[in-house]
Parts: C-alpha cells; sequence; structure tokens
C-alpha cells in the first residue's frame, strides 16, 4: 500500500499555513499585551483554548471521515446541566457523574453514528435531529433552567491546576488537552486513524479493500461524543453552569477544523492542524480583544476568515495541481456539500 | 462489502413487489402530504380528547400563520438545495431585512415601497455574495454561508441592540389583513411557492438546478451554466429570505434584528426542505414537497400548543421526526435505485 506516502505531502500542505498564521498571531499578542510576556500569559491561553481544541479534535474524526456533527454544541450544554443537577453541590456525587458524563457523550456519538451508517441518513441531518433532542430532552428534564451546582472537585478540572517548578502554574486543563491531543495524533498514524481518512476519500474504495466503513464512522462519531463530553466537563469547570454554555459551539469547532485545513467533506488533513486551527481561533480572540475591537465584530472577524481559509485552500490546490490530475482538483472544486458523499 | 449487496438484493426485491402490488408509488411529495394528512387526524382526535377543537377557522388558521414566514424561507432554501447547495445566512438575512425595510419606510406612507424594494435588494446582494464565493473562491457552501451568516450577525450586534424603526399602519395590513378567510400573509408564500414550483419545473434555468444538483460535471459537460445557475439559486434564495424580513416587519410594526434566528430559520428551513422529500445531496425534490414539510411543522406546533405540552417536548419531537423522516426517504430511494 502507497497510501502513506501520497498522504504525508498532503498533510504538510493543509498544516503550514495555520501554523504560520498561529505563530504570527501568537507574537502579535506578546507585542498587544504585557501578559503574553511571561509563559503564564500563554498557558492562560492554553486554558481557555482548550475545550475548544479538544471539540474540534472531536469534530475531526468526523469531518475527516465524511461527515459533520452539528450536535456537539448542545451535547455540551446538555452534559453541564445534567452535571449540575445531578452533582447539586455535593462533593461525593462527582466520582460517579464524571464517568456517566462520558458514558453518555459515548452513548450520543454512538447514537449518531448507528443512523448514519445503518439507516442512510446524512450525518448533518442526524446531527441536526440530535441538536434538537438533547435541547429539548435537557431542558424538559430540568424544566426549562438549570438547576443545582458543580461541587469543588468537579470543576478542578477545569480551573485548578497544579504548581510546577519551572512553568509554574500549570492548569489540569493544558494537561487534559496535551493528553488528549498527543493519542489522538498517535491515533491518526496508526492502521486505523489511516483508514479513517480514507474512508473520507472515498469509502467505496475502503470497502472493496475490505475496511470496515460502518465501524470506523461510528467510531468517528463516539470519539466526537466523548471528547465533547469531556470538553463539556472543562467549560463547565470553567466557565460554571449556564443554558448557554455550548451555544454556537458545534459552528466554532467547525471554523476551527476547517481553518485547519482540513477538507469539509473529508479525506485530508491532520488532527494536530485542526487543534492549531481551534488555538489560532482562541489567539485571535484574545488579540482582538487586547486592541479593543469589539466583542459583536468578533464573529464577523471568524466569518471573514473561515472563507478566506477555504478559498485559499481550494484556490491554491487548483493552482497546485492545475492540470496534473483531475480527480484532485474534482474534490475541492465541487461546491456540493459534503453530504453528497454519504448519500452515494 | 458483500452484507451490502445483500441488503440492496434484499431491497430490490421488496422495491420491485411493492411496484407490483401497489399502482401508486408513492413519492415523497405523497408521502408527505399523507403524514399531514393523518397528523391531523391524530391531532384532531388528541385535541377532541381534551375538549379542544383543532380544525375550527381559528385552527386552521393558526396553522396557516405559523407557515407563512418559515413556507417563505424554506421555498428560497429549497432552490438552493436542489443545487446541492444550502444557505446557513438566512436566519440573519430575515432580521437584516426586516431592519432595513423598517428603517427606510420610518413610518412614512410614501416610503413604503422603496422600503421593500430596498430590503430585497439588500437581500439580493447577499444571495449573490453567497453564490461568488461558492462559485469563484471555490468555498464550500456550508462554510461560506456560515461565513456571510457571521459577517451578517456581527453587523447586527455591532449596530443594533433591540427593535429600531418603523413601519406605516397601511403596511401593517400586510401582515394581519385578510382576503375572505385567508390571511394575505398565506396568500404571498403560496404566490412565491407557485412561481418557485413553476420556475423549477417549467423553465429551462429550473431544469438546469436539477441538473446541476444532481451531477454538477455532467450538468458542465454538457453545457450547463453550473456557476451562474448557482449563483441565481442562492440570489433567489436569499431573496425569498428578504421577503420574510418585510412581512415580518410590517407583522411587527419595526424591524427586529434576531427575529430571524431567535425562530432558527437556518437550521429549521433545512428541516423543513428534507422534511419535504429534497435530498440534502440535491437533485431531487420540489416546492411541493417542502410546503407540506412546513404544514407539518407548525401543525406540530398548534397540537402542542392545543395539548398545553412543554414547549421543550416540541424540540424533541421534531428532533425524532425529522430522522425518522429522512431515514424513510433514504430507505425507499435505495430500493428504487437498485430496482
Amino acid at each position: 500500500m502507497n497510501a502513506p506516502t501520497t498522504w504525508r505531502p498532503r498533510l504538510a500542505d493543509g498544516t503550514a499555513p495555520v501554523l504560520a498564521v498561529l505563530a504570527v498571531l501568537l507574537v502579535a499578542l506578546a507585542f498587544a499585551g504585557p501578559a503574553y510576556s511571561e509563559p503564564t500569559g500563554y498557558l492562560a491561553l492554553l486554558k481557555r483554548a482548550a475545550p475548544l481544541m479538544i471539540l474540534a479534535i472531536g469534530q475531526y474524526f468526523v469531518i475527516v471521515s465524511g461527515g459533520f456533527d452539528l450536535s456537539v454544541g448542545s451535547l455540551v450544554t446538555a452534559e453541564v446541566v445534567i452535571a449540575a443537577r445531578l452533582i447539586d453541590g455535593q462533593e461525593s456525587a462527582t466520582i460517579w457523574v464524571i464517568p456517566l458524563l462520558l458514558a453518555l457523550g459515548v452513548l450520543v456519538g454512538l447514537v449518531n453514528g448507528l443512523i448514519t451508517t445503518k439507516l442512510l441518513v446524512p450525518s448533518f441531518i442526524v446531527t441536526l435531529g440530535m441538536l434538537l433532542v438533547l435541547d429539548g430532552a435537557v431542558f424538559l428534564w430540568t424544566g426549562g433552567a438549570p438547576r443545582g451546582a458543580l461541587s469543588p472537585s468537579f470543576r478542578v478540572f477545569g480551573r485548578g491546576g497544579i504548581d510546577l517548578p519551572v512553568l509554574g502554574h500549570l492548569p489540569w486543563s493544558v494537561v487534559i488537552l496535551l493528553v488528549v491531543l498527543v493519542a489522538a495524533a498517535q491515533f491518526m498514524r496508526s492502521g486505523t486513524g489511516r483508514t479513517l481518512v480514507a474512508v473520507g476519500d472515498n469509502q467505496d474504495a475502503v470497502r472493496l479493500a475490505g475496511g470496515r466503513v460502518v465501524r470506523l464512522k461510528v467510531l468517528a462519531f463516539v470519539l466526537s461524543g466523548l471528547l465533547a463530553a469531556l470538553a463539556a466537563i472543562l467549560l463547565g469547570g470553567f466557565a460554571g453552569v449556564s443554558a448557554q454554555v455550548g451555544e454556537g459551539l458545534e459552528f466554532r469547532a467547525i471554523t476551527a477544523v476547517v481553518l485547519g485545513g482540513v477538507l469539509l467533506g473529508g479525506g485530508r488533513g491532520s488532527v494536530v492542524a485542526a487543534a492549531a486551527g481551534a488555538l489560532t481561533l482562541e489567539a485571535l480572540f484574545s488579540l482582538l480583544n487586547l486592541l479593543g475591537v469589539s466583542g459583536a465584530l468578533e464573529s464577523a472577524v471568524q466569518g471573514v476568515i473561515i472563507i478566506a481559509a477555504v478559498a485559499y485552500a481550494s484556490l491554491g490546490a487548483n493552482l497546485r495541481l492545475g492540470f496534473r490530475s483531475r480527480t484532485a482538483t474534482e474534490s475541492s472544486t465541487r461546491s456540493t456539500p459534503p453530504p453528497h458523499k454519504e448519500n452515494r | 462489502m458483500s452484507v451490502v449487496q445483500q441488503k440492496s438484493e434484499v431491497a430490490r426485491g421488496a422495491g420491485r413487489g411493492g411496484a407490483r402490488r401497489f399502482s401508486l408509488t408513492p413519492t415523497p411529495t405523497v408521502t408527505v402530504y399523507l403524514a399531514l394528512a393523518v397528523l391531523l387526524v391524530v391531532g384532531s382526535v388528541l385535541v377532541g380528547i381534551q375538549g379542544g377543537v383543532l380544525l375550527d377557522q381559528g385552527g386552521i388558521l393558526n396553522i396557516l400563520t405559523r407557515s407563512t414566514v418559515l413556507g417563505l424561507v424554506a421555498v428560497g432554501q429549497t432552490i438552493v438545495i436542489i443545487n446541492g447547495s444550502l444557505d446557513l445566512s438566512v436566519a440573519y438575512l430575515v432580521g437584516l431585512c426586516s431592519l432595513v425595510a423598517a428603517e427606510t419606510m420610518a413610518g412614512s406612507d410614501g416610503m413604503m415601497v422603496p422600503g421593500v424594494l430596498l430590503a430585497l435588494g439588500v437581500a439580493a446582494v447577499v444571495g449573490l455574495v453567497n453564490g461568488l464565493v461558492v462559485t469563484v473562491l471555490k468555498v464550500n457552501a456550508f462554510i461560506a454561508t456560515l461565513g456571510v451568516a457571521l459577517i451578517l450577525r456581527g453587523y447586527l450586534e455591532e449596530n443594533y441592540t433591540g427593535p429600531a424603526g418603523s413601519v406605516p399602519r397601511a403596511f401593517q395590513h400586510l401582515g394581519f389583513d385578510r382576503v375572505g378567510p385567508v390571511p394575505i400573509g398565506v396568500l404571498l408564500m403560496l404566490a412565491i411557492a407557485g412561481a418557485a414550483w413553476w420556475y423549477l419545473r417549467r423553465t429551462r434555468g429550473g431544469y438546469h438546478m436539477y441538473a446541476v444538483g444532481g451531477d454538477i460535471d455532467v450538468a458542465r459537460l454538457s453545457g450547463v451554466r453550473t456557476g451562474r445557475t448557482i449563483v441565481t439559486a442562492h440570489v433567489l434564495c436569499a431573496v425569498a429570505a428578504g421577503l420574510a424580513g418585510v412581512f415580518l416587519a410590517g407583522r411587527l410594526g419595526s424591524g427586529a434584528p434576531y427575529v430571524g434566528t431567535d425562530a432558527g430559520y437556518d437550521l429549521e428551513s433545512i428541516a423543513a426542505v428534507v422534511l419535504g422529500g429534497t435530498a440534502l445531496a440535491g437533485g431531487r425534490g420540489g416546492v411541493v414537497g417542502t410546503i407540506g414539510g412546513v404544514l407539518i411543522l407548525s401543525t406540530l406546533d398548534t397540537i402542542f400548543d392545543d395539548l398545553a405540552v412543554d414547549p421543550f417536548f416540541k424540540d424533541v419531537v421534531r428532533g425524532v421526526v425529522l430522522i425518522v423522516a429522512v431515514a424513510l426517504y433514504a430507505r425507499r430511494q435505495l430500493s428504487r435505485r437498485s430496482g
């Protein structure tokens, strides 16, 4: 199989621009704010960005295999609200609520994946339906508003940390993020990970080559659900309980993944770049904040950059590939939405 | 793998047998109206048990009024989805157009026509931008329209905190008057739907849209100007959303920045289109089914209101209905394709 040899240069293609932009932003931050003259400033940035980066890693698995997961935002809200209701301020409940939350994330991902693969419903619709169901079900259960409170030991993951000699205060969320990132990168280098990318590129080819397409796609959704649950635990600790905690996170995570050069519709892109895309987004927001740009313009800036990033990626790919291989250009010039692939 | 082949063999057998046994092979459009009829019957019974009446004049009016705005947006959304594209910017566009219309009119009767025209013009420009980003910059439609939506959101959040502008009393007639028993808004929505049906099914441009949505490469090789077709679809969709905004301005008496997003018209309209049997991948479906989908959603709402069901339960049911409906269509499509 020569898949890795053709895959690696593409990976580098997508990764380089986002890393360059990220580097520029990080340097700009150092000039813009005095907080960034020390490592603690950047650690705080990483701590803020950790939930989105984890969500982006989860979303990456789904997108690279040719799908969408629109349900992660409402899943995050649901997890936080459920945690608050179940824990209700009791320390003793924390120990069993956390595994329960992670299991719920897995369950939601499993349902998403099974409906997508077994009932052949486009993942856009499945996860949109799941979004509605989760939104409705959670507030049906709590009676319209979040109730209860999180325990201090639950919130430690989101806002606590350990003191280390050199780095100073190292937040737990950064540690968790690094573990997830390394695990995800290792997974994508494994055979399963590479096959997952191949599913996004051409699932018929993978099926004919003996790959278990259904199992891989379900796995992608399960990972996305699990990581959304993890992000919810961090966000709950960091930001506390609210009914809006996950609002718009699905689109933000997709933005981050796309910013990382991952092709919507699957088959191209690296997980590290997706996480870097999320960090870039957060760094950009921090920079805009420091420069005194109003919060309202944040979304406008987000809109401009995702269009620019994708336009750069597809036009650039066209110029590079040019006349060389038709199939490669075809995948980037298609204006049809990715659900296309699932239907065929 | 062989499992899939076996499955499609089974499906093929079922599809053929089904076609022979029933003289009427239900298309998604037929299915959606059958489902609507069943829903109306079941709803009437449930509401009747509780001592109310679902389908009295007030109830029918309620269902139709609820359908107006979503119907307008969803008809536009149908056109882009048939092209294999989609538009996530409609929700913010509805709010923006209601503001443009209301602020231009500023309460004076003479500015009614310029207000409407300006709002529709703004909508057309936004649609043009969507279309050009998709076709010229080769950005995936999901990202392109999401980006435009975020830009519109930034503009709205920067400039507006609440309702602004006001429409003259004469214009509010659009929102509340009726011709006989039917509200003007419903007639407007049906007229737009009729025009869209005529365009899609009876004109060359409409056929080109199905061709582009079916397979863009084949369409291009057959001489269809694919870029122009997609841009046209986006402009039409945006104008339909703009019309929804103008209608809402008439109904509310002023422009409201978040009127479109509060109702979630972006995802909701896609849900209605898909519920109406239009394939999300493009190339199949139509406006008639979409109107059926919209009516199903608004009938569900009305039934739940009459039964005084928890509003959050509505979302759960909507989600389930959406997934089940699309799963049924996917199943049927599979059997027809292999049969």
